[in-house]
């Protein structure tokens, strides 16, 4: 077991440099660099452009040195926990992105454990029950959840809470707290808040993982063993829920890992509907204005979060499912 | 027959038949003819069965092909021109249509709209004119374009009676019809999924080829490469790549761009169901004597080992086209993807963006309607392909 964890954290390494490279590669990749930007933009309100000043941020930023050094540079500095240089807003990455990262792991936790919450009885009865009424419309809402663009199911589920519950538009908590110290005050606003993204970001996560967890279950639900346990007279809540079950229910621990991206990647485009103070405003305003090392970070931040997650799925998998760690070796 | 049950009598002989009737060996083995039609059928053939069984997805293919015919003749179809404004109707809701007047039968119709800004709140109210209809005509003169740029014409499908306005979805900030946009509309979001699935599909059948038939570092390096893709979130990273490029850029290119983002991030899933079928299949023995007889290995990949299992692609490739076309309408929505003048689903959609918009002008989300639409329909197809692909099952 301690091999395997080994194994695999070493497995993490290789990729989180890949990640890296691709990340500095996409920052880099637009012509010019926000000091050129910066300049026109200077030139084009008809003020001075002072070259030695230019020259000067330049290399105090390191933009003059070759793209290895800088990517070398970039690497080394997030390594000790400096996310580099905000241009847009003249402050360390570190202090313009405050709370937002802590909020953005709140809100995809909490994705992810509605995630399960949903779709763990819904998933059951739909197999159980299979092509009953009420399966098939969970399975018709589940189809609807997956189709609908979540930018919109936010725009009008925000509509609807703040007509029928009063809750303030956007944002993650009520104004007062913004800027307030933690209290549990503050965490309730942020809880009331919480649920309008949860919920649209979690629709499209929740439908594929019911449909997934109803098609293994109904995979098992067919084996000779179940049928053995019936005939030995099991009652049949206590039959799918010692056996079966505990078969299909190994999809719902490994599917972190594609469940992670795709969270993250809703709670994005969600974040900018609803302006939550999370990474994604920030991350759209930052590749707009070529703020490439916000938007690095921010990137690379993101690809961490679902790095680790997969991380965690992987142990978790490991420690419920002992054949996996039987298997031991590269996974074929 | 039934004569050798009869039980004999006490000793007696048995009393045993021969039946005259000519002896046919291959009496047993004969298939009738529904049976030869089952058996003989060629592969596509049995797809084409058991794909017609799963009768969602016929009907969802038939839709989709018929979506698909309809950007071809676009002009036609839609009330209006793309860009055809009026100015005195801005943001007018849908107008419905009726068929009876005052209890008398007209045929389809619609009320007139009466315009008056309410003061209070800014906002613009319509009312209908219900004392005079006005008929919908059919195939009729309207807004002149050029078809397929070969030549003139202002034929429409349906326009409105002369002198009144027809909106059945309402229009936009700036009087332009909705329904006739979202029509033209369908032109760029239904193509760039098949694009961008083309480019995923390319990537997919190459690296995923060239993993699974080589194996060694190649498969390693290939595999590692697949699982950073896939553990990055794509949204972001669609986000980023949109960004670099040029604003500059004609509206054509971006499109293009857009396609190929799409594609760059879409393909390993595709890689990594050829490199597992192909690592199967190259041990089979059809695999070793194509080799044997000096097949180089591109052509034992394409012509030997590839339609194995080609129908098994096209269904994931089915299922990937609903992800594209998401992607595209949230990167037009945040701005980042195609830009006005260019109209998709996206850019439509980037005009409800906010809280008033669902407050005031909810109309502005009809585009949303045939996003679900086209979704839920490729999703249906592919779930049919997918069963389909497997005929043998």
């Amino acid at each position: 077991m301690f091999g395997y964890l080994l194994r695999r954290l070493f497995i993490m390494v290789p990729t989180l440099l890949l990640i890296s490279m691709l990340v500095f590669a996409i920052i880099q990749a637009p012509p010019g660099d926000y000091l050129t930007t910066y300049i026109t933009e200077l030139q084009s309100q008809g003020e001075a452009v002072d070259q030695s000043k230019i020259d000067f941020l330049r290399h105090q930023y390191g933009l003059d040195r070759s793209i290895v050094e800088q990517y070398l540079l970039w690497v080394g500095n997030l390594l000790q926990g400096d996310l580099g240089h905000s241009f847009e807003y003249n402050l360390p990455v570190n202090e313009v992105v405050g709370d937002r990262l802590w909020l953005t792991m709140v809100v995809s936790v909490a994705t992810i454990v509605f995630i399960w919450v949903m779709s763990f009885p819904i998933g059951i009865y739909s197999a159980v029950r299979q092509y009953s009424l009420g399966d098939y419309t969970l399975t018709f809402i589940g189809f609807l959840g997956l189709a609908t663009p979540s930018f919109l199911l936010a725009l009008v589920l925000l509509y609807l809470a703040n007509v029928y519950f009063g809750t303030s538009i956007g944002g993650l908590m009520d104004p007062e707290y913004i800027d307030q110290p933690w209290s549990w005050a503050k965490v309730g606003s942020v809880l009331e808040h919480l649920w309008v993204p949860v919920i649209v970001i979690g629709t499209s996560g929740t439908a594929g993982m019911i449909r997934r967890l109803r098609a293994n279950l109904l995979d098992e639900l067919q084996k000779q063993y179940v049928v053995t346990g019936r005939a030995k007279g099991l009652s049949p809540g206590r039959l799918l829920w010692k056996y079966p079950l505990r078969m299909a229910l190994n999809p719902f621990i490994a599917d972190i890992g594609s469940l992670l991206p795709e969270v993250v990647s809703g709670a994005v485009i969600v974040s900018v509907v609803l302006s939550l103070p999370t990474t994604g405003p920030m991350l759209l305003d930052a590749l707009r204005s070529q703020d490439m090392y916000l938007a690095g970070s921010f990137l690379m931040f993101l690809a961490l979060l679902t790095v680790i997650g997969m991380f965690l799925s992987d142990l978790a998998l490991a420690v419920l499912d002992p054949r996996i760690r039987l298997g031991g070796g590269a996974a074929k | 027959m039934t004569d050798i049950l009869r039980e004999p009598a006490p000793y007696k002989p048995i009393a045993h038949e021969v039946s005259p009737d000519p002896f046919d060996p291959m009496s047993v083995e004969r298939m009738t003819t529904e049976q030869e039609r089952y058996y003989l059928a060629s592969q596509w053939r049995m797809m084409w069965w058991k794909f017609r069984r799963h009768k969602l997805a016929v009907i969802s293919g038939a839709f989709l092909l018929l979506l698909y015919l309809s950007i071809a003749i676009s002009e036609f179809l839609a009330p209006y021109n793309l860009h055809s404004r009026h100015v005195d109707f801005i943001y007018a809701p849908p107008q419905a249509v009726h068929f009876f007047h005052k209890g008398a039968f007209v045929g389809p119709f619609v009320y007139g709209l009466d315009y008056h800004l309410n003061l209070e709140n800014l906002k613009r109210e319509y009312t209908e004119k219900t004392e005079k209809p006005l008929p919908i005509r059919f195939f009729c003169r309207g807004d002149s374009y050029r078809f397929w740029g070969l030549f003139d014409t202002d034929l429409h499908l349906a326009c409105a009676s002369e002198g009144g306005t027809l909106f059945l979805l309402g229009t936009d900030r700036l009087g332009r019809d909705l329904l006739s946009r979202i029509i033209y509309g369908a032109r760029i979001s239904l193509t760039i999924g098949f694009l961008g699935v083309a480019v995923s599909f390319l990537l997919g059948l190459t690296i995923g080829g060239a993993a699974g038939y080589y194996g060694g570092w190649i498969d390693g390096i290939s595999q590692r490469f697949i699982e950073v893709v896939r553990s990055v979130p794509h949204v972001p990273l669609w986000m980023a790549l949109s960004a670099i490029m040029p604003v500059t850029w004609s509206p054509i290119l971006v499109y293009f761009g857009i396609t190929i983002i799409l594609g760059l991030l879409d393909w390993t899933g595709l890689a990594r169901a050829v490199r597992s079928k192909l690592l199967a299949l190259r041990e089979e023995d059809f695999a070793l004597a194509a080799e044997l007889m000096g097949a180089r290995p591109r052509r034992i990949i394409w012509r030997h080992l590839m339609p194995s299992f080609m129908s098994h692609l096209i269904a994931s490739a089915t299922l990937a086209v609903p992800s594209m076309i998401l992607g595209e309408t949230a990167l037009s929505f945040l701005g980042l993807g195609l830009r006005p003048p260019v109209t998709s689903w996206g850019v439509l959609l980037n005009e409800a963006q906010n809280i008033n918009v669902v407050a005031l002008y909810p109309w502005l989300m009809f585009p949303v309607l045939p996003v679900i639409l086209v979704v839920l329909a490729f999703n249906f197809l592919g779930d049919g392909l997918r069963d389909a692909a497997d005929p043998y099952k």
